[in-house]
This record gives C-alpha cells, sequence and structure tokens, in this order.
C-alpha cells in the first residue's frame, strides 16, 4: 500500500510542479463542462419533456454520469498511454515488478484536472436534486451514491476494456471512445430515449444503463420493486470479462525488440 | 537455480516491400512471416554462476532473458527460475530477480535518483536495515555519492548505468540479469562496473545472466558461455574450451634490434614491421619456450609478448563456423 501511495505523491508532486497548468486545466475543465449543460438548458426552453422525463430528472441523469465520468476517467483516463507503452516494450517494466500491473499503469498518470469536471457535476447534482422531483429518503440518497460510485468503476473498467485492445492490436482502437468519451455525451438524458435496442445493449453488453437508468425509475418511484435497489451493483460484474481480457492480453505480450 | 526445457517461441511478423502501394496493399492482404525466436532450448543454470550469453542481432538473447523474467511467454515447454514458473507466478518470482536492460531506465526520470531507490524499497518491501547497508555498500562502490540527488534525465549515460545497476540490488536478488550492462560507459566504468558484478556474484552468491556484444565484459566475468543462433542453443561450454575449439594457436610479438630472425617450423608470419615481428605459432608442433628460445638465439630480444586469440576472434571465428 505504501508503494502505492508513494507512487501517487509522486505524481502529484510533478503535476504541481507546473502549478499554473494545472490550475488553468482545472478552470477550463470546469467551463467546457457548461456547453453540454447548456445545450439541455436550451432544449428544455422549447420543451417540457424528453420521453416522459423532466428536466430536473434529465439533469439528475445528467450529473450522475459526469460525475461518474470524472471519477472513471481521473483514475483511468492514463490507460490511454497504455497502446504506446505495449508499443514500444515499456511495459516489460512493469511486469518485472512484484506488484499489481494496472495500478502500476494507472496510478503514475492520475488525472487531478478531472477536478473541475467533478465541481461541475456536483453543481449539476445540487441543481437537478431539488428539481427532480424526487420525494428524498434516505435510501434513494443511498442508491444515487451507488450510482456514482458504480458508474466510476464502470468507466475505468471502458477505459481499461479499450487499453486492453493494445495487446492484440498494438495501437489504440479509437472507435472504443464511443462508450467513454461518447457515453458521457449521450449519458446526459435516460437512455430509453434512444429506443428499447439500444437500452437492451446498454443493459446486457455495455451495462451503462443499470447506473443510469434502471435505478432512476427507481428514484421517482416508478418501481418500487426492492431489486433496483441492487442493479447498480450487477454492472461491477463487467470488471470480469475486462479483467480476463486484460489477463489474455498479458498472455498474448510480444514486448519490442530491444 | 534456472532450468529451460524445449522452450519455443514463435512470433508472426507481418512482412511488406517499401513504398506506398504496397503500404495499401498489405491492408488488404498481409504476408505473415513466422519467426522462430525460441527453436527447442535447452540449459541448467545453477546458483552463484555468471553465464555470458552471446549471439549475433536477432538470434533470440533477448527473447530467452525476456522468458527468464515473466515478461513473454512461450508457446511450449517449461522454464523454472528458483523453483518458480515466471509468467505464472509473475509476483512473486520477480521479488527474487533483477533486472537491468542497458538499453530500457528501470529509474523514474523526473526525480533524484535517490526517490526512484526509496520507491524500489517500497515497491519490493525491503527492511529499512537492509536498505540501508545496501545502498550505502552501493553507493561506495559505484560511487553514486554525487548522482543520486540528481534527476535521472540529467545524468549523462554512464552515471545513469551505473545507477541502473544499483537500483535492482537493492533487494538482494538471487538472480540478475544483465542485458548489455556496458553499453556506453567508459573505460573506467566499465572495469569498475565488472568488477562489482564479480564481487557480489562472491559475496551474496548472486546467480548472473549476462548478455552483451562486449567480448571484454565475456572475458573478464564468466567462465561459462552459451551461444544462441538462429533461436536455438549453439554451445554451452567455458571460455578456455571454446578458445580450444576455434584453434589453439598462440601469437607471438617480439621487438628486437639487430638483423630479423628467421622463423621456424611451426610459425607463420602474421606481420613485420620495423624491428617488431608478429607471429603465430602451433605449440603442438613448436613449443612456446622453444620458440622464445628460437628468437633469442639469432637475435636480442627487447621484448616478447604471447597471447591467446582473444575472446572477440573466438566469437566471431564461431559465428562464421554456424553460419550466424
Amino acid at each position: 500500500m505504501r508503494f502505492y501511495i508513494r507512487l501517487f505523491e509522486l505524481n502529484l508532486k510533478s503535476q504541481m510542479q507546473y502549478k499554473f497548468s494545472l490550475f488553468l486545466s482545472c478552470i477550463g475543465q470546469f467551463i467546457t463542462a457548461f456547453t453540454s449543460f447548456f445545450s439541455i438548458q436550451f432544449i428544455f426552453m422549447q420543451i417540457d419533456a424528453v420521453d416522459g422525463f423532466t428536466y430536473g430528472q434529465v439533469l439528475l441523469c445528467f450529473a450522475v454520469i459526469m460525475l461518474s465520468f470524472s471519477i472513471g476517467e481521473a483514475i483511468g483516463g492514463g490507460l490511454a498511454n497504455f497502446p504506446r507503452m505495449v508499443n514500444t516494450g515499456e511495459f516489460d517494466r512493469m511486469l518485472t515488478r512484484p506488484r499489481n500491473l494496472i495500478l502500476q499503469t494507472v496510478i503514475p498518470f492520475f488525472d487531478f484536472t478531472r477536478i473541475g469536471l467533478l465541481a461541475q457535476g456536483a453543481m449539476v447534482l445540487g441543481i437537478a436534486v431539488p428539481r427532480s422531483g424526487v420525494e428524498w429518503t434516505v435510501a434513494k440518497a443511498a442508491v444515487l451514491a451507488l450510482m456514482v460510485v458504480c458508474g466510476a468503476v464502470l468507466f475505468f473498467c471502458l477505459f481499461m476494456f479499450q487499453a486492453a485492445f493494445a495487446f492484440f492490436t498494438m495501437n489504440s482502437l479509437d472507435f472504443l471512445n464511443i462508450f467513454t468519451y461518447g457515453a458521457r455525451q449521450f449519458g446526459r438524458y435516460p437512455f430509453s430515449v434512444y429506443g428499447k435496442k439500444l437500452l437492451g445493449f446498454l443493459t446486457f453488453c455495455i451495462p451503462l444503463a443499470l447506473i443510469q437508468y434502471y435505478p432512476l425509475l427507481y428514484l421517482m418511484d416508478e418501481t418500487a420493486h426492492p431489486a433496483y435497489w441492487f442493479v447498480p451493483c450487477l454492472s461491477l460484474l463487467f470488471l470480469l470479462p475486462c479483467r480476463a481480457l486484460f489477463k489474455l492480453g498479458i498472455r498474448k505480450y510480444k514486448s519490442a525488440g530491444s | 537455480m534456472i532450468e529451460f526445457q524445449n522452450i519455443c517461441k514463435t512470433y508472426r511478423v507481418a512482412k511488406r516491400q517499401a513504398g506506398f502501394g504496397n503500404a495499401v496493399k498489405s491492408l488488404f492482404s498481409r504476408e505473415y512471416e513466422t519467426v522462430r525466436a525460441l527453436d527447442d532450448v535447452n540449459f541448467y543454470i545453477a546458483d552463484g554462476d555468471i553465464i555470458g550469453y552471446i549471439g549475433p542481432n536477432g538470434a533470440g538473447k533477448s527473447t530467452t532473458v525476456k522468458v527468464m523474467c515473466g515478461i513473454l511467454t512461450p508457446d511450449s515447454g517449461t522454464c523454472l527460475v528458483n523453483g518458480k514458473i515466471p509468467w505464472k507466478e509473475r509476483a512473486s518470482h520477480v521479488k527474487d530477480i533483477g533486472v537491468v536492460f542497458g538499453q530500457r531506465s528501470q529509474l523514474w526520470w523526473d526525480v533524484p535518483v535517490i526517490d526512484s531507490f526509496e520507491l524500489l524499497r517500497d515497491m519490493y518491501k525491503i527492511e529499512e536495515k537492509a536498505y540501508r547497508r545496501n545502498l550505502e555498500e552501493l553507493t561506495r562502490l559505484l560511487e553514486l555519492t554525487e548522482l543520486l540527488k540528481t534527476p535521472a534525465r540529467n545524468l549523462s549515460l554512464g552515471q545513469r548505468m551505473r545507477c541502473e545497476i544499483a537500483a535492482p540490488l537493492l533487494h538482494d536478488p538471487k538472480v540478475l540479469f544483465l542485458d548489455e550492462p556496458t553499453i556506453g560507459l567508459d573505460a573506467v566504468s566499465k572495469i569498475a562496473v565488472r568488477k562489482f558484478i564479480r564481487k557480489i556474484n562472491e559475496e551474496k552468491g548472486t546467480t548472473v545472466v549476462l548478455t552483451t556484444h562486449d567480448m571484454m565484459d565475456i572475458e573478464a566475468l564468466t567462465e561459462r558461455i552459451l551461444l544462441i543462433g538462429h533461436g536455438r542453443i549453439l554451445l554451452d561450454g567455458n571460455l578456455e574450451e571454446l578458445k580450444q575449439h576455434v584453434s589453439r594457436e598462440k601469437k607471438i610479438t617480439v621487438k628486437y634490434t639487430g638483423a630479423a630472425p628467421a622463423l621456424s617450423a611451426g610459425m607463420k608470419l602474421r606481420e613485420s614491421k620495423e624491428n617488431q615481428l608478429t607471429v603465430s605459432l602451433d605449440p603442438r608442433v613448436l613449443p612456446v619456450s622453444a620458440a622464445i628460445a628460437a628468437f633469442a638465439a639469432q637475435t636480442e630480444l627487447l621484448d616478447v609478448s604471447v597471447t591467446d586469440i582473444s575472446a572477440e576472434e573466438v566469437v566471431a571465428a564461431l559465428y562464421k563456423e554456424y553460419r550466424i
């Protein structure tokens, strides 16, 4: 544990060396996130509801996705460097160290500038919670927290999933961004607005709906079934195929000539 | 202890001709060539040995080392290092080994070397006492005092190599893998590093596997040599045997004043300069002492030197012999 903390400190120290840049990036993250927020604002100036969801409920979705994405990306975004590391054989170094491979890869690239995005998400959540028409209880607050936490894990998994492909293709597969950066964009609305087929895909293949649409129904008292409580946790099952893919990738790892 | 049994490893390499047209063509149909990097490799290395692992470029040296380090998984065969299968028990295996890749840095680039060392201490969970002792010893032997406070990126290659060699020794590995450890070092540093490797081998019984193109390293350090070519182990023996295998000839250089001496039977002229003569001698025909006596009888000798064929020449002859 001490090693990982040290590694984290080392990264923090080196990012803080460029204080000004870190500060500006945080602000930039915060400001650019407003574009998404405003687009929702403008749409709701014209209409009252999307697929039966009100302004407050859509904002709630938006906040949940934003919060979980910013945490997931702060941790997992560094995996974007992974294809390069695999390609150049730099990954060799990780393999010759007696520590967890994923943590070794992720911690040095932990992105502190995502605090800006996180702040924006928290702000939107602050606006959404009273306007969503949800009758808040302790149980519902807990479900909301689960949505964010499981969502963060899920986004991290998606980054890992994308990175693991580098073992096979030796290059990054940018189209997979649709599930990371893309999901952040289209996750602003409850996934049911995109139709049944897509909802099915986002339930059983890439389980993003499990941290957004279904628990939202529970919050809105659309269903009282206690199973909905547990739905966000189900999305954690996605860890298993990601881990399996990563493990398989290591077996296929070719290194690079030296 | 390292054991390699019937290890095979193949790569599939996409091949194409140069040029844009061929690049486009390769998008649709690609020709692959299967390269047998390791082809049924077997060897055994006992604890405390120093092994020189040699072979021309692309022979499979790095692949072998990477299998032993747990970086690559072979297609077939079994490999045991300290009783463990490297790629299956990666984490516990790498605790017992140290790795230096001359071409690739193990240090954290932006921070002073001492910070990297402390990170390694936490990574390997080295006890504080052992860490202090090792750090002190390594600092003394490799003269690191000044370098420790400098960020790795500001060190010259030679300075960095000294730190790179110290880094994996902090955790007292049982086996040390050195891939071109003296690359880019000046003469003084080279000698220091070689002396140092000998010392830790003698004092701590560390097994050392050394791959290098610098035959001086081999000559100074190793008794046993493994020669690999086209993915196969071609020779396994000590340097002396290999020298005998390649050539028994001795080289005699004499400096003299006065008349040039005539050659006796068993000598072949290599080079003749003013007041200096170099011959190669077959000691089975004429013993070395008799040859020197023959020269001394004919002229006044100022200086005599007798040398074996050099390790460099041995290896060149072996590469030629095995056509690798």
